[in-house]
């Protein structure tokens, strides 16, 4: 296939003279195996799947049309490593190498359902054969996503072949850039970073901004702890991030484009890498795009590895190769960004929805949605729920649809507490909020943020003041400590934090965290100085009773800071096996032979390791 | 002496010697000695026109720069914050203890150099610790350290995930 796109593309007449004859090609070739090598099956061996699949392939010989495909991230990575297995469109989950034989054999070859390997939908119990069947997609919608786990990511033929690329040929052939930029304001995209800013009002004050050249960046610094929404996109699918900055680029007027990585994603610099060299090579980036005057390049830079890169002036002095320190906002990026020129600055996602939107038009894109926040969302749905995964919905979904639905609920027979959403700078919103509808404004009503997507769920188990002590601590440390607000203000509100979750708490402390908070949110320099009060905020605003069990009980409710309970072993479940005893650090633990083991409270450390080692949960947190 | 000048021209060359491109030569640098030795700053620093202070000021305000030799092995612990809720804590707390560590250090026999970053995106398995690039999903404290003593005390063959 890939000699077919080894010559430079002069017209858009091109573009879809390759995409026909891809298409006519693939009738022949049958049968495809496609094997999610995400983050999540990665990490559970996907890639030694796609190396067996393809040894499969290749021993089959050349009478049999199959081929095997690594694709980025299909969303269920609960259930990963997930095997698709087209055009039957079958999907097998926790699938193991040993099952790879049996796949080929009875599936690939003989159109026979493994059905041990299919979903099983956990209430039912009815078998899905395909994704479509599977509760965790049914509320989905994809935009962003859509060629997620169908294209390989690695060929920009795939991508040619599922209409990629159709839509810059399309804007350089029949759009002026003000046409252009009208139809991304007919969608009403917002930017998908966190920000929500208008994606094109930003455009269109870029064009419109004095100075030369223009520059266009990507951010994939998705620093969020939590979230990998960018990473799939970059892992999954780099070519509509890439067509995104294109259009773009076209629209604004800038010939050279950034792609700001983080350092910890290596194989999404990998990707994006790939995928430029790609286009380059058919002319699709570079001079003179499709045989029109707009020329265009992209350069990857990596980041160091700071989290404030993320915000948007200090990525571009990380850009400029100096320390990712912010500067304040009344000079904006539009006007003096980049080596002082026009900058426009985008994030991954707001990107990748570009194509979608010029294909099928604004007004599409607007009908998805709600009043002031249209399309949809790529959120990582992460913590205590049944089905971790990356979801996609559209905005206005519920809070609770996405957590019981998409999620399947709180893992285990566990409460749910909060859900955690907009990353350090986001809140925690609790149970009474869960039928808000998810959109910017909403969120941000209920002292949470959308954020780039993170949406951390929690149960019981977790201790309100050690997440917000979390969070203080990692911004803290993340802070660029150029302004005295972020610098001192996070240190003076963890080490009360700190103070609080060790049992050392005042009654005070919640006010003066509050003042802290609201100093922090005046005068900081940055958005992540000023957002940095939002999960204390938050977490005060819906779990005081927690705050207050800490400070005036000495006491944790979620029986998670260390010294706010106390372990004892239940002796109706204690067997009396000894585990607990021999593993005591502190010989704390005294009993014999059949006579259940008691903690002697005195000596106990609260180390934790009896909990740990009792295979039969007698050890409780009190 | 030649040889650091040999690294950092060819280096320089990559990117034109664009002074914007710091941080790309800075991480190249350090890809190629798996660390950034003083010496070669000062060459990067001269060849750039660039006050070794501001070397320095970048070396030390990013994270993924290190100004001493690392370990034989890489272990990396994810403490965002799925994984911290999923106990990435006590891990890192296990690991120090066990091998005499501190985060951003390298144990004392250079076994390996361990780092706590923010997030590596592979939520969904958390907790998670990379050892070499490797990922291992659902870790405990006892199963981090049982992989930690699987190490081999010789330089590992970074193996990369996802093998496309």
């Amino acid at each position: 296939m890939s000699t077919i796109a080894s010559k430079r593309l002069n017209c858009a007449a091109d573009l879809e003279r390759i995409r026909e004859q891809l298409l006519s090609l693939r009738v022949a070739s049958a049968k495809s195996v496609h094997i999610c090598t995400g983050p999540g099956c990665a990490a559970k061996g996907s890639p030694r799947l796609y190396e067996l699949f393809c040894e499969a392939v290749k021993e089959a010989g050349v009478d049999v049309e199959v081929q095997a495909k690594a694709v980025g991230c299909h969303g269920l990575c609960e259930c990963g490593p997930i095997v698709l297995i087209q055009p039957s469109d079958i999907f097998y989950q926790r699938v193991e190498e040993p099952d790879v034989a049996e796949i080929f054999r009875e599936t690939v070859l003989g159109d026979r359902v493994i059905e041990r390997l299919l979903y099983e939908n956990p209430t039912t119990g009815e078998k899905a054969k395909s994704a479509d069947e599977i509760p965790f997609y049914k509320a989905q919608k994809r935009v962003a996503l859509a060629c997620n786990g169908v294209v390989d990511p690695t060929k920009i033929t795939d991508y040619i072949a599922e209409g990629g690329y159709g839509a810059l040929a399309k804007v350089l052939s029949v759009m002026t850039p003000e046409e252009v930029i009208s139809e991304v304001e007919v969608a009403g995209l917002r930017g998908r970073g966190g920000g929500g800013f208008p994606t094109a009002r930003k455009w269109r004050s870029c064009r419109e901004a004095e100075g030369s050249p223009r520059y266009v960046i990507c951010n994939g610094d998705e620093g969020d702890p939590g979230a990998f929404m960018d990473r799939a996109i970059m892992e999954g699918n780099p070519h509509s991030v890439l067509e995104g900055m294109l259009i773009g680029a076209y629209a604004i007027g800038s010939s050279q484009g950034y792609i700001y990585v983080r350092n910890e994603y290596p194989l999404s610099v990998e990707c994006l890498k790939q995928a430029i060299s790609q286009a380059r090579e058919i002319g699709l980036l570079g001079q003179n795009i499709l045989g029109n005057s707009f020329s265009f390049d992209i350069r990857i830079n990596r980041g160091g590895g700071a989290f404030v890169c993320g915000e948007s002036t200090a990525l571009m002095a990380s850009l400029e190769g100096r320390t990712g320190e912010p500067r304040a906002k009344y000079v904006h990026t539009i006007e003096s960004g980049l080596w002082g020129k026009p900058t426009n600055l985008n994030n991954v996602e707001t990107w990748a929805n570009v194509p979608a939107i010029i294909n099928n038009g604004g007004e599409w894109f607007a009908n998805i949605g709600t009043e002031r926040s249209k399309g949809t969302k790529v959120f990582s749905l992460v913590g205590k729920v049944e089905n971790t995964g990356l979801v996609e919905v559209p905005m206005g979904i519920t809070l609770r649809r996405i957590v019981d639905e998409i999620g399947g609920g709180i893992r285990g027979d566990k409460l749910f507490k909060a859900v955690q959403t907009g990353g350090p700078s986001g809140g925690c919103i609790p149970a009474e909020h869960l039928d808000a509808r998810v959109d910017f404004d909403e969120l941000t009503k209920l002292g949470s943020m959308m954020g780039s997507g993170g949406m951390i769920v929690m149960d019981e188990d977790t201790c309100m003041v050690n997440v917000a002590k979390y969070f203080t601590d990692f911004l803290q440390k993340e802070s660029c400590g150029k302004c005295t607000p972020c610098r001192e203000g996070l240190s003076q509100m963890l080490h009360i934090l700190s103070r609080i979750s060790r049992g050392e708490g005042e009654v005070g402390d919640v006010e003066e965290l509050g003042t802290l908070a609201e100093i922090l949110e005046g005068t900081a320099l940055c958005a992540l100085g000023k957002t940095a009060a939002n999960p204390v905020l938050s977490t005060i605003r819906y779990f005081r009773d927690e705050y207050d069990a800490h400070i005036l009980d000495r006491r944790c409710p979620a029986k998670e800071c260390r010294g706010l309970f106390r372990y004892e072993i239940d002796a109706e479940a204690c067997k009396a096996c000894g585990i607990c005893l021999k593993n005591c650090p502190a010989d704390a633990i005294t009993g014999e032979k059949k006579v259940p083991h008691v903690i002697n409270q005195e000596k106990c450390t609260l180390c934790g390791t009896c909990w740990e080692k009792c295979p039969f949960t007698a050890v409780k947190k009190v | 002496m030649a040889e650091d000048d040999k690294l950092i021209d060819g280096i320089v060359g990559r990117y034109d010697g664009e002074v914007g491109m710091l941080i790309p030569m800075m991480q190249d640098v350090q890809a190629e000695c798996g660390y950034l030795p003083v010496e070669q700053l000062r060459v990067l620093s001269k060849r750039l026109e660039v006050p070794l202070s501001r070397l320095f000021a970048v070396a030390t305000f990013y994270s993924s720069f290190r100004l001493a030799p690392k370990g034989a092995h890489e272990v990396t612990l994810c403490m965002g914050t799925v994984c911290y809720l999923k106990g990435a804590g006590g891990i890192s707390e296990a690991i120090c203890k066990e091998f005499r560590v501190e985060p951003g250090g390298t144990t004392r026999d250079r076994l390996f150099s361990f780092q706590a970053v923010n997030c590596v995106g592979a939520c969904a398995v958390a907790p998670v610790m990379l050892v070499d690039g490797r990922y291992y999903g659902g870790v405990t404290p006892s199963s981090a350290i049982e992989v930690i003593y699987g190490l081999s005390p010789h330089e590992a063959t970074a193996e990369k995930e996802g093998a496309r």
